[in-house]
């Protein structure tokens, strides 16, 4: 790594702590109903919406009432995003009369924003009218971000609970999450990017003349250029501060109207981590002890920071095959990259993308060096928990530091404690499930693609390279990620049912445990801490916690890892 | 529970209208108020007459023109309805194959050019339309350009540098080259900006 790739790549980690620190702070008022002036300004909407939906905003839901809600709530969204779909062509803003979208397709990309993957086995401008993409997917965009937010507020009054069975209310923190946090500062980030350029209108395309002859491939000259557009900023704003990843246009964001310049890539990769690293700072203040909070960011940076290196490094390596053809071997990997992000950009949002739960894309994974495709792809099988999904990436990780602080238990032979809750045999079974579920539909899905032609014949790419295509796919769905490498064909039957039940099986199997695991710690007594506790803020744990999530991971992930990245590079020597 | 379906129905309902309608709606709204050219696609404009956007690639391929990214979109080239990335992996024989293929262009373009190719002028973008390309891929286009024109190398030289960007702050991205800003200078189009 060169220095000015060292030199960007601290601009942004410094940024994005300055970013984060206010915003942690001000997003535990809003839970704690502390924010003030922001409560003046928005209280009387969202009294509003509690009003005409018929919402008690006082009233307590258990674990099990919780889960009900959140079920409820993200099937009846999953199912309106397929119904829009279905029928889009009979309805306004079509501009580009766009018909309805078929039934597997549509089922994934419902199951896909419910689930706040983003995945797109559909070509944004090319099967979406502008209806379907406001009405479903910016919606989803929204709440699937606030639904993660919620149930992490939930396990924190779990945590911080003593002998109750409340969590909270699901609407509550879902609309606060919404109103106070994602609305607000999507509207000042669509407008930041638009005034970067990125587009938003209602036309469908505008049309400019070459200035050299075009012809198509057989020979035939082409009369224009068609400029797609649609209401992309807004959509782009919330797609990057939600984790959420689905872009409006099919390259997302290396589009050169949806990402246009450097300080709007700087933004939205900024967007991708703000709220996952700024949850941090929150998560600390509302369990009392910022130290918590801040322990768990240093564990993300430590295993964010050496995969960056690793991933902006490969990128800037020459591909040896075309250095062999006599393409200067000083200028890197550039196959997929836009020229005005440059290679370190590109690693950069690569790795920022994959370690959140986001999937957006401003380059080709797929044309990555093959070191370059790995630890993103790493980051995605650990579970989503280096930053992760907004909400979801906290309570990912915690259930982590269960089990380091069982290990440590074991070690020591006591019972272990997690902020004065004893971490016992339930806690335990509901953490592994959580880290086992999606682990396990990662690599069954990857063995059931690898040994049927319906896996085999979409790919893109053949040899190792291949197998990664496969492999990233399942990482990217039972993690719900939603970047891909595009060169596998993922529209058919296979992929969209396979993929589809990935991403159910990666979100709500993993909420449904965690809500149990809330319940259950917030019916126990606090046990004070004694001098055989192990504190849970200290470079010992933070090591400790690193350890676990490293050996779980490589433990999980190598061998498949060794099959399809690890060979190509060898290959290409 | 019954009570909560409802509540589940009626709160997707209000946050599609509020988030899916009138948030996308509102910040239309100001774009075109405060931002109209940014918001519409950045149309460069002579004359009146729209002569392509400051943001989005066209394909050149006569000599006298500088040349930009290669691009994956089909049926042509910089097909901006239709965006895609080749997404051939490193070690995919087509790649190797176009590359040998674009460089051989670039070669029997300009025989006398023994410079190392630059990597972005014979590789794909990521978007397909991708408008810029590294001042050392303009760089190395310069003599044909100057040639084919009947113009010098300091004629070309002088219609790139301000259709050049430098890195942000000196570190941010790469120093890059408009290449339809480039061609319509040299075209002595009258681009209001």
């Amino acid at each position: 790594m060169n220095a000015t790739a060292f030199a960007e790549c601290a601009i942004y980690v410094l940024l994005l702590l300055a970013l984060a620190w206010p915003l942690g702070a001000y997003m535990a008022r809003v839970y704690n109903g502390q924010a003030l002036w922001a409560q003046r300004v928005i209280g009387p909407l969202e009294r509003f919406v509690y009003r005409i939906c018929g919402v008690d905003s006082a009233a307590q839901m258990d674990w099990r009432g919780y889960a009900y809600a959140v079920l409820a709530f993200n099937l009846f969204g999953l199912l309106a995003v397929y119904a829009l779909q279905r029928v889009q062509a009979s309805l306004p803003l079509n501009p580009a009369a766009l018909a309805n979208v078929a039934p597997e397709v549509a089922w994934n990309t419902a199951v896909s924003f419910a689930s706040n993957t983003n995945w797109q086995a559909y070509g944004g401008e090319t099967t979406l009218s502008h209806l379907t993409q406001m009405l479903a997917l910016t919606t989803q965009n929204f709440v699937s971000a606030g639904t993660g937010m919620a149930v992490l507020v939930a396990l924190l009054r779990g945590l911080t609970g003593r002998l109750t069975t409340n969590l909270g209310s699901f609407w509550v923190d879902l609309t606060r999450s919404t109103l106070y946090i994602l609305l607000p500062l999507s509207v000042l980030l669509a407008l930041l990017l638009v005034s970067q350029g990125v587009v938003q209108t209602f036309s469908a395309s505008t049309s400019v003349p070459w200035l050299d002859r075009v012809l198509t491939a057989d020979g035939k000259p082409v009369v224009e250029q068609v400029l797609a557009l649609g209401p992309a900023a807004s959509q782009i704003a919330i797609k990057q501060l939600g984790t959420n990843g689905g872009g409006f246009f099919n390259v997302n964001s290396a589009h050169p109207f949806e990402n246009t310049s450097v300080l709007s890539n700087l933004l939205q990769a900024l967007a991708i981590l703000l709220l996952p690293a700024a949850l941090c700072i929150t998560y600390g203040r509302l369990v009392g002890s910022p130290r918590q909070g801040i322990a768990l960011l240093l564990a993300m940076f430590a295993l964010f920071l050496p995969v960056l290196a690793l991933t902006v490094w490969s990128e800037h390596q020459a591909n040896p095959l075309l250095t062999a053809l006599g393409v200067d071997p000083s200028m890197g990997n550039w196959e997929g990259k836009e020229t005005r992000f440059g290679l370190t950009a590109s690693a950069l949002w690569a790795t920022a993308t994959t370690a959140a739960s986001n999937g957006s894309v401003n380059a080709m994974h797929d044309s990555f060096m093959p070191l370059g495709s790995l630890g993103p792809m790493w980051l995605m099988q650990l579970g989503e928990i280096v930053f992760g999904g907004v909400g979801s990436g906290i309570y990912g990780i915690l259930m982590y530091a269960f089990v380091a602080v069982f290990v440590a238990g074991l070690m020591v032979g006591r019972t272990p404690e997690y902020l004065g809750k004893k971490i016992e045999a339930f806690e335990m079974k509901m953490a592994a499930l959580v880290i086992l579920l999606p682990s396990a539909a990662v690599l069954l899905g990857t063995a059931l693609a690898c040994s049927i032609p319906a896996g085999t014949q979409p790919l893109g790419n053949p040899g190792a390279h291949g197998f990664s295509e496969i492999l990233y796919a399942f990482s990217s769905g039972a993690n719900n990620n939603g970047s891909a490498l595009g060169g596998l064909t993922v529209n058919g039957l296979f992929y969209t049912v396979a993929i589809g039940v990935c991403m159910l099986v990666g979100r709500y199997w993993v909420i449904v445990p965690v809500l149990a695991l809330a319940g259950s710690l917030a019916n126990k007594r606090a046990v004070p801490p004694s001098a055989g506790t192990l504190p849970t803020h200290t470079p010992l744990f933070i090591l400790l916690l690193v350890g676990t999530i490293v050996i779980v991971g490589a433990l999980t992930f190598i061998p498949a890892l060794v099959l399809g990245p690890i060979v190509e590079h060898l290959s290409l020597r | 529970m019954r009570q909560q379906l409802g509540i589940a129905m009626r709160i997707l309902a209000v946050f599609t209208l509020l988030t899916g309608l009138l948030y996308p709606m509102v910040v239309t709204g100001l774009a075109q108020l405060v931002f109209p050219a940014q918001a519409n696609g950045s149309v460069l404009r002579a004359n009146g007459t729209a002569v392509g956007s400051a943001l989005i690639g066209q394909p050149f391929t006569a000599e006298k023109y500088l040349w930009g990214r290669p691009s994956a979109t089909t049926p042509f080239a910089d097909n901006a309805a239709a965006s895609t990335g080749s997404n051939l992996g490193p070690s995919n024989p087509a790649l190797v194959d176009a590359v040998r293929a674009r460089i051989a262009r670039l070669r029997q373009a300009d025989p006398q050019n023994g410079a190392a190719i630059p990597t972005d002028l014979v590789t794909t973008s990521a978007s397909g339309l991708d408008p810029d390309i590294t001042l050392a891929a303009a760089n190395y286009q310069v003599a044909r350009v100057a040639r084919t024109r009947g113009l010098t190398d300091a004629d070309i030289a002088a219609a790139i540098a301000p259709c050049t960007r430098e890195p942000l702050l000196g570190i941010i991205g790469t120093a890059r080259v408009n290449v339809l800003c480039v061609n319509l200078a040299l075209d002595h189009v009258p681009v209001q900006p």
